[in-house]
């Protein structure tokens, strides 16, 4: 299973802050995405965007790197802090 | 990591109080020290603004741009101060604080720190305003300011 955490407009526009990942089998952050987004139109479009951000056991990682089953993966819009 | 100091919470802090803690150690003399604030927005409608980050990658991620600041510069004492929740206008957002030497690696090391701090740390602003409330975008301004001490590091790395 893959915890799966969303923040900021993020958050709000899917409308959860958290989902679990029973049955994925890809390999990658970019493979989750496309996972994701086949859940309905909304979740495509917001996903589908270039601008979303992933960490993996909270470190900020590229598209192409490779989830491991237990791994804590989010997703949030390029931070605006400071 | 020694004589860092990093802080995420709600509750404000006292510049001079963390002046004083970064000034306290007579083999630094230098010290500087950077003060972020809620400001207006040009159309003077914004009455307050919310921060909300992703508290398990948070304290992480300042962890590592201070230790990555710490691998250019030699540092003394850093503090790094990020308040989060509901902020009205003109308060205190976020301190960093760094004891050198000498000014020119505290200088340096305090803009690191903020540059990637606006780029890479997991925080979020959200803007009340009097036509309602909005999410802060991030600005391209912020990035490049981030990636001009990648290529800084690259000329560097380059003479060497």
């Amino acid at each position: 299973m893959i915890k799966v955490l969303f923040f900021a407009v993020l958050r709000e526009r899917l409308g959860t802050s958290e989902v679990a990942v029973e049955d994925f089998h890809g390999s990658t952050v970019a493979d989750l995405i496309q996972h994701l987004e086949q859940r309905s139109l909304k979740w495509h479009q917001e996903l589908a965007s270039q601008d979303v951000l992933a960490a993996v056991n909270q470190q900020l990682v590229s598209h192409t790197y490779v989830i491991e089953a237990g791994d804590e993966v989010a997703f949030f819009p390029p931070v605006t802090g400071g | 990591m020694q004589n860092v100091k990093i802080h995420v919470y709600e509750a404000n802090f006292d510049v001079g109080e963390e002046y004083r803690y970064l000034a306290d150690d007579a083999k630094f003399g230098a010290v500087v020290t950077f003060t972020g604030l809620v400001r207006e927005l040009q159309s003077g409608k914004l009455t307050a603004m919310t921060l909300e980050h992703y508290p398990a990658m948070t304290e992480k991620a300042l962890a590592a741009i201070v230790s990555e600041a710490q691998e250019r510069w030699p540092l003394g004492r850093v503090t790094v101060i990020h308040r989060v929740g509901r902020l009205t206008l003109n308060e205190q957002i976020v301190f960093v604080g760094v004891a050198s030497a000498h000014r020119n690696a505290a200088f340096a090391a305090a803009e690191f720190i903020m540059d990637f701090l606006k780029t890479r740390a997991p925080f979020w602003k959200k803007e009340h305003t009097n036509d309602g409330d909005y999410w802060v975008t991030a600005k391209t301004s912020d990035e490049q300011a981030a990636q001009r001490w990648q290529a800084n590091k690259d000329a560097l790395d380059n003479e060497g």
